[in-house]
């Protein structure tokens, strides 16, 4: 438990991956089964521990400190589980040595819920404040310590040279303590074998289409596809059950019941996860606020409705498919749909062509639909493989949308970047006044970082805590992907992946875009 | 005569009126007493500054060898002198060195400004002194019972672990240039650290003069452009806003590290960029705090700078009668 705690110390001040990286694996390395199993699951959420509540940590705080004190400790401290670790009397003082991980953990589980309070609480009692925030952290799940589930699988591959779909494909098998995942991870036994459980199958990915590739795109060989500006998702339902994951196998079903009920059929779908009422499809920002909800209301759900389109199959009626090649795969798909007439689950639509050039006039005519990012164009005989093959996918996306906006507001980064102001805001005229429209960090080189850097630090009006306002005068050429309403802007709008496409030393700030310019690039 | 009759808040500060003087102004004033060197106590250009030697000498350092236009009257701790008919003396707080409580008696009755303070054991200066008062004024900077600040020989040994884990890596301290400087690094000496420790030249100087008075630092020398590039696996103290600015571009590979009783709090230590955070005060905890109330044991408490209104809760449940120092001159006129 103590290593445990120092691990979750360790990660919570580390910035860089790198170096959170380089934490877990040795952490993985250094400590036994089952702890380190158990450490897993708590990083990666799987852990589930329902009798211990945050009502319980309530009442036992309660219990121990006035609640004058603990409103206004809390009030400051914000968080319930590092206010509870200060403020918990140590009555025993701190002792070397607590109970393995694997223990407390187990114990957590199985001790009856009457007596968990009482249990928590003589563990507690001999802890240090790191400590105890690391056991109440097992039982708060969310330990916001900027681990990603995605990202514990990488590091799980880089700790065993495994690949990481095939992680990410038996992840949703296997349980805590994950015993017969390190002993495959370490080479010490094959592959668990997962059977009883719906899992993730790694997906396909595209390469973007570079202009020397143009050439081999013809009608005969490829077939194209919109690129929808939505989620990427499998959704699957065979004999054990439904689940929908996003592309890299983060189970999201909880938050889209609507989306499992509806599906009616035997079979892995990749698709498209979209916002749309009736015919006319929502924007990303809509979909977003479906993103995240554990448990949708009704009204969220009909607020926002979802629908799907379909790309591919990779099972149909419990048979695997992936080695049939694309339009074969396409037409049982579409077989299925006409068969079973799921509700808002459509065939994602080819788009006809008979020669390079009108492909060129697609992308253009769709170019400002905020739903559609661009082109897809897949090898008609390709065969569905995991990863980012070479020449069977490619992604052809929009030319992006630029606009000359002002620099506002700069705001140093993090890790290498901390002592750097590299996080920008930018915004449009309106009339006299400029209006923020959005912050880009990225999109410059390390050079001009250095020269940015150097400009805000001689054009600082005022500062705000790490926040400074800059004098009105460096034009950036931002280009974003598309624009859309927002009521929680302050100019009303918000734009979509915005970067910094140039720096525009030599452009006046007078001769910067107004936000009329912004509007007529709304989408339609 | 109650304190409450003859001390007042005024724009410049807390004000003596029969003896006509000011505890920390912060603006220049004709007679002022300093309880230490910070510059939220301590500013220049006063007429008389009173305040124990090492506090004169610190301003000399920060202000100027004339920081006080009239006289710069050194008060050692302990000894009373009668100013316009009230007795001044000054106690250990045990803060930074030459830090003092400020007792003032005026017919037949007593205050102390305790002015900064801790409890915790400080290589640097004396140990705090409890003065028996009619009326005592804590400072409040930390008064939350979340803020326990853990033993500093833990936090010495976190810094000395880490050194060891990453010897490539620069751990570069932010630290108060007066006090906290001086502390960490005794607290380095005194855990077996014995390499040069490398300063910002803000500290140089008052590191300097702690030597002047006794207090062995071990071997220290300015960073400079020339020894930047050398300092993988040293350690570096600077001020803290120093640790994310362009200052700290020249040091090879840094992790960032900072001393402070603020780093309890994740959020804060994260949000600063802290990568390693050192729970180390100069300012008592609230254990420190509620314990010091209870050992001077005076019948009533002012509360000022920081988390006032906790330890006034505090103090009324425990039958001590408190207010907020701020809130002077605002009661409620039949109390």
């Amino acid at each position: 438990m103590k290593q445990f705690s120092a691990l979750l110390e360790q990660l919570y001040y580390t910035h860089s991956n790198l170096g959170k990286e380089a934490l877990l694996c040795d952490y993985f390395a250094t400590t036994p089964d089952p702890d380190r199993g158990y450490a897993l699951a708590v990083i990666a959420g799987t852990l589930k521990l329902p009798n211990f509540k945050r009502s319980m940590v309530l009442d036992l705080i309660r219990s121990r400190t006035d609640a004058t004190l603990l409103a206004m400790s809390q009030d400051y401290v914000g968080e319930l589980s590092e206010t509870v670790a200060h403020l918990w009397p140590n009555i025993n003082g701190t002792v070397a040595e607590l109970p393995a991980l694997h223990t407390v953990i187990e114990n957590l589980r199985t001790i009856r819920k009457e007596a968990l309070p009482e249990y928590i609480a003589s563990l507690l009692d001999c802890m240090t404040s790191p400590e105890r925030w690391a056991l109440l952290k097992i039982g708060g799940g969310n330990l916001r310590i900027g681990i990603s589930a995605r990202f514990i699988k990488q590091v799980l591959a880089k700790f065993s040279d495994q690949q990481v779909e095939q992680i990410e494909s038996l992840w949703h098998g296997l349980e805590p303590p994950y015993v017969s995942l390190f002993a495959w991870l370490e080479h010490k036994a094959d592959a668990p074998i997962v059977t009883e459980r719906l899992t993730f199958t790694p997906v396909m990915l595209a390469h973007p289409l570079e202009d020397s590739d143009f050439s081999r795109i013809t009608a005969d060989a490829y077939a194209a596809e919109w690129k929808y500006d939505g989620i990427r998702v499998q959704l699957v339902h065979n004999g054990i059950g439904k689940a929908l994951f996003t592309r890299t196998g983060d189970d999201i079903g909880h938050a889209f019941p609507d989306v499992l009920a509806r599906m009616n059929f035997h079979g892995t779908i990749d698709g498209e996860l979209l916002v749309k009422h009736d015919d006319i499809i929502g924007s990303f920002n809509e979909l977003q606020q479906r993103l995240n909800r554990k448990n949708p209301t009704a009204k969220l759900i009909a607020d926002y409705p979802t629908a799907i389109i379909a790309y591919d199959a990779l099972f149909l009626d419990d048979r695997d498919i992936r080695s049939l090649p694309y339009d074969t795969r396409r037409d049982l798909l579409a077989n299925a749909l006409a068969t079973y007439q799921p509700t808002n689950m459509e065939l994602s639509p080819q788009i006809p062509f008979t020669c390079f050039n009108d492909l060129v006039t697609a992308r253009d005519t769709c170019a400002g639909q905020k739903i559609i990012e661009g082109l897809m164009l897949k090898r008609r005989d390709s065969p569905y493989v995991a990863g980012r093959p070479t020449g069977p996918w490619y992604k052809w996306k929009n030319e992006p949308r630029l606009v000359d906006a002002i620099l506002m507001y700069a705001q140093r980064g993090s890790g290498k970047r901390s002592s750097f102001y590299s996080d920008f805001t930018f915004g449009l005229w309106r009339g006299n006044e400029i209006l923020p429209i959005g912050k880009a960090y990225f999109g410059f080189t390390d050079e001009e970082l250095k020269l940015l850097d150097k400009w805000v630090r001689h054009h600082v009006q005022h500062k705000f805590g790490p926040v400074v306002e800059v004098d009105k005068e460096l034009v950036f050429e931002v280009a974003f992907n598309a624009v859309h309403r927002s009521p929680r802007h302050k100019s009303g709008f918000a734009l979509r992946f915005p970067r910094i496409h140039r720096i525009r030393w030599d452009k006046p700030a007078q001769e910067a875009d107004t936000m009329q310019v912004l509007e007529s690039m709304l989408d339609r | 005569m109650h304190p409450r009759q003859w001390i007042e808040i005024r724009p410049e500060g807390i004000y003596c009126k029969p003896g006509n003087f000011y505890i920390d102004p912060s603006r220049p004033v004709e007679h002022a007493v300093i309880t230490h060197g910070h510059a939220d106590h301590a500013r220049g250009g006063h007429g008389t500054a009173i305040a124990t030697p090492e506090t004169l000498a610190i301003m000399r350092v920060r202000y100027g060898q004339e920081h006080a236009t009239v006289e710069q009257r050194a008060l050692p701790y302990n000894h009373p002198i009668l100013y316009n008919d009230v007795t001044i003396s000054l106690h250990p707080a045990g803060h930074i060195l030459g830090s003092a409580q400020v007792r003032l008696e005026y017919e037949g009755s007593s205050i102390v400004f305790s002015g900064d303070y801790k409890r915790a054991a400080d290589p640097t200066c004396p140990p705090f002194e409890p003065v028996p008062c009619d009326v005592f004024v804590t400072e409040a900077t930390f008064a939350l019972p979340v803020f326990v600040h853990p033993p500093i020989a833990g936090e010495i040994a976190k810094l000395l672990h880490s050194l060891h884990l990453f010897p490539e890596r620069c751990h570069q301290i932010g630290v108060y240039a007066l006090g906290k400087c001086q502390r960490v690094i005794m607290e380095l000496r005194r855990a077996g650290y014995a390499e040069t420790i490398y300063l910002h030249g803000a500290m140089v100087k008052l590191c300097a003069l702690y030597q002047d008075f006794g207090i062995d630092l071990g071997s220290l020398e300015q960073v400079t452009v020339e020894n930047a590039k050398t300092l993988a696996g040293k350690i570096v103290l600077c001020p803290p806003s120093a640790l994310d600015d362009r200052w700290s571009r020249k040091l090879p590979d840094v992790l960032t590290v900072a001393a402070s009783g603020w780093m309890r709090i994740r959020a804060r230590a994260k949000q600063k960029g802290v990568e390693l955070p050192l729970i180390i005060s100069d300012h008592a905890d609230w254990n420190e705090l509620t314990h010091t109330i209870a050992d001077v044991g005076a019948p009533e408490i002012w509360v000022t700078h920081g988390r006032e209104e906790a330890l006034v809760y505090h103090a009324h449940q425990n039958g001590v009668k408190a207010q907020a120092l701020h809130m002077l001159g605002y009661e409620d006129e039949s109390e």
